[in-house]
């Protein structure tokens, strides 16, 4: 490595004389690398920059089929219709405390993983430990498809393993179907997004206990601490700024549910409950065709975002003196 | 006196000693007990998924497999492979995820290692641009109405350029090679090799952990994908594995139609107890789905755990 390095410095001091020279190398250099860069470059803009142009449908009384330039322009018709329209006021409230509602279940249970780590830190037996870990982050990495298949073995009427077993104990005589129904809904949707993340949003919380000073664990023991004492007052105040930004970062995304967990799960019984912002969007745009209503909502909820997002940022920079973007 | 204060505090001290034990042998019991349930109820349905496709169909259809296959046969497999669209959904899973992984992992990581050249053209501006986009998006819909407009619905080529360059993945290239020493790619350089020649022969097979863990992340992201085919796809010769799937979830009498027609001049002689049921190829799908994960995943779980760390540093 050494050798390398001083070979380098040798040559680069044969070139120094001609600054000139090697300005114009530089200038010709940087260009040929932003030229490599480009087609990457314009493949973001056009996937992640040229949809804010799909924003101006929400100007616009588009229907499908119609091009924009023949639709009536309509200015904030749709936004004022949110509040003015008692209908859509309704809907829109409906479909903003199914999102609220979800994502605080979410923030409640992100201790969980929390937990987790804690308690699977204490066990000895390191083999014991990495067979959990892989086994619990293996629902990660599965599609909500394929979670909704599972669901759909153990918690259906006519097949469900549930069912199966409840009726032969005697405990229920028809089968129940646990998910074409309304109990719950919220709840349950919290509990198959932990099912799915729970050892893989452990992990995070593990690597950082493993840079906790061992020293301090040593200390307390000759101090006398137990070994919830030793958790309580080392462990857990060590993965605190980890979970801070975690934390933080669910807030900034407090409104982007996401859609494909809950479109899966949805069905004519559970939509009233089931339908977050995003699926709301799909559901009216490109199923109801009201194009133009849909895309206002979406405007809306990209901006809330990022006003979130900033908002979580400056928390972040005012508690611990550091951004999180 | 001394001495048997002495002897006093140690026997003191050897009964706390065996009695904190005694607690440490029971808390480690209901500790280990408690991730062996979690574990189970983990990996369960997985197994409960496979016991039942290969058992006879019979039987599991009335519930009689939980734990333990019966009748073990392998006939669902084979019969489900000739549902009509399912081997073409199949290739097109695998097309986009070959394809697609390839072109993303390419992508990122030239991309991710022009952002560590210091003379590139407006470095710093390009690296936000691509970063942004991480935190912010117009939208599902103004995104769907932009792919309409570019021809890209009931297009192939929908699967695979929208993913070729992924903000998170060229910040963990980054990071990863502004940590290899920059002396190695000077002196490659005075050599006389271009811009090109030190990505591939220098820069790429030193940053092979990073590779192989944005490839897993890229390659299972592709597999998975659902909502793309959803929005942009009509036409059923571009359905993916999962979408397909989807559809056998929640359209049973058309499933039914389909089996039905799969089986009509069947040479596959099943016998009754093995018919496909709709339960029985929801079944056998969803395992055909989970098999490449499961297989690749133990292999790759390292990578994993090195990228979500790595990401949360520079996060």
């Amino acid at each position: 490595m050494s050798l390398l390095s001083n070979s380098a410095v040798e040559k680069n001091m044969d070139l120094a004389p001609a600054p000139l020279k090697k300005e114009k190398v530089k200038m010709k250099k940087g260009l040929q690398l932003f030229l490599i860069a480009l087609p990457f470059l314009i493949l973001v803009f056009v996937f992640s920059y040229l949809p804010l142009y799909g924003w101006s449908y929400a100007f616009f009384n588009f229907r499908p089929g119609i091009p924009l330039s023949q639709s009536e322009f309509v200015g904030f018709q749709w936004f004022k219709s949110i509040i003015s329209n008692p209908t859509q006021t309704a809907e829109v409230m409906r479909v903003m405390k199914n999102t609220l509602a979800i994502s605080a279940l979410g923030v409640i249970t992100s201790v969980l993983p929390v937990t987790f780590a804690i308690f699977l830190t204490e066990i000895k037996a390191s083999w014991y430990k990495r067979i959990v870990q892989v086994l619990t982050t293996l629902p990660n990495f599965i599609s909500w498809v394929l979670v909704y298949s599972v669901a759909f073995a153990i918690f259906s009427t006519n097949n469900g393993l549930l069912n199966h077993v409840l009726t032969d104990l005697g405990i229920i005589d028809t089968g129940v179907n646990y998910l074409a129904s309304d109990n719950h809904t919220w709840l349950s949707m919290c509990m198959w997004n932990v099912w799915k993340t729970l050892g893989w949003s452990a992990i995070m919380y593990l690597a950082a206990i493993t840079n906790i000073d061992p020293e301090l664990y040593e200390a307390a023991k000759v101090d006398g601490a137990g070994r919830f004492r030793r958790i309580w007052h080392i462990t857990v105040p060590g993965l605190m700024s980890t979970y801070f930004v975690l934390l933080l970062l669910q807030i900034a995304n407090f409104i982007n549910n996401g859609m494909e967990q809950y479109y899966v799960f949805q069905n004519a019984i559970n939509k009233d409950h089931i339908e977050v912002l995003d699926l709301y969007v799909y559901n009216i745009g490109m199923l109801g065709t009201n194009f133009s209503f849909a895309t206002a909502i979406s405007m809306l909820k990209s901006i809330v975002s990022v006003f979130l997002l900033f908002f979580a940022n400056k928390m972040s920079k005012i508690l611990r003196g550091e951004s999180i973007i | 006196m001394a001495e048997s204060i002495l002897i006093k505090k140690k026997t003191k001290k050897e009964k706390e000693n065996s009695r904190s034990t005694k607690g440490e042998i029971v808390f480690n019991f209901f500790n280990m007990a408690f991730f062996a349930l979690i574990t189970f109820i983990c990996i369960f349905p997985f197994y409960y998924l496979f016991v039942n496709t290969i058992s006879n169909n019979d039987l599991s259809s009335r519930g009689m497999v939980i734990f333990l296959p019966k009748g073990i046969h392998f006939t669902n497999y084979l019969q489900v492979l000739r549902l009509e669209g399912l081997g073409r959904a199949a290739i097109i899973s695998l097309s986009r995820t070959l394809i697609g992984t390839i072109l993303t992992v390419f992508g990122c990581a030239l991309l991710g290692f022009i952002f560590t050249q210091k003379q590139m053209w407006g470095r710093k501006f390009w690296y936000r641009f691509v970063v942004i986009t991480m935190y912010f998006n117009a939208g599902i819909i103004p995104w769907f109405i932009i792919m309409m407009n570019l021809k890209l619905t009931n297009n192939f080529l929908a699967y695979i350029l929208p993913a070729v360059i992924q903000p998170f993945f060229v910040i963990l290239v980054k990071t990863y090679i502004e940590s290899i020493p920059a002396a190695i790619q000077e002196s490659a350089e005075l050599d006389g090799a271009g811009t090109m020649t030190v990505f591939f022969k220098i820069i790429m097979p030193l940053s092979k952990p990073i590779l192989a863990t944005i490839t897993v992340f890229a390659a299972v992201n592709q597999w998975n994908s659902f909502i793309d085919t959803l929005f942009l796809m009509t036409d059923s010769k571009l359905y993916t594995l999962q979408f397909v799937l989807y559809r056998y979830m929640n359209q049973l009498s058309s499933l039914a139609n389909i089996i039905r027609g799969s089986q009509g001049g069947s040479s596959i002689s099943a016998s009754i107890a093995n018919m496909q049921t709709p339960t029985s190829v929801r079944m056998t799908v969803s395992m055909i789905i989970i098999t490449p994960i499961i297989l690749v995943y133990p292999i790759f779980q390292r990578f994993f755990v090195k990228g979500i760390i790595m990401g949360a540093v520079k996060g």
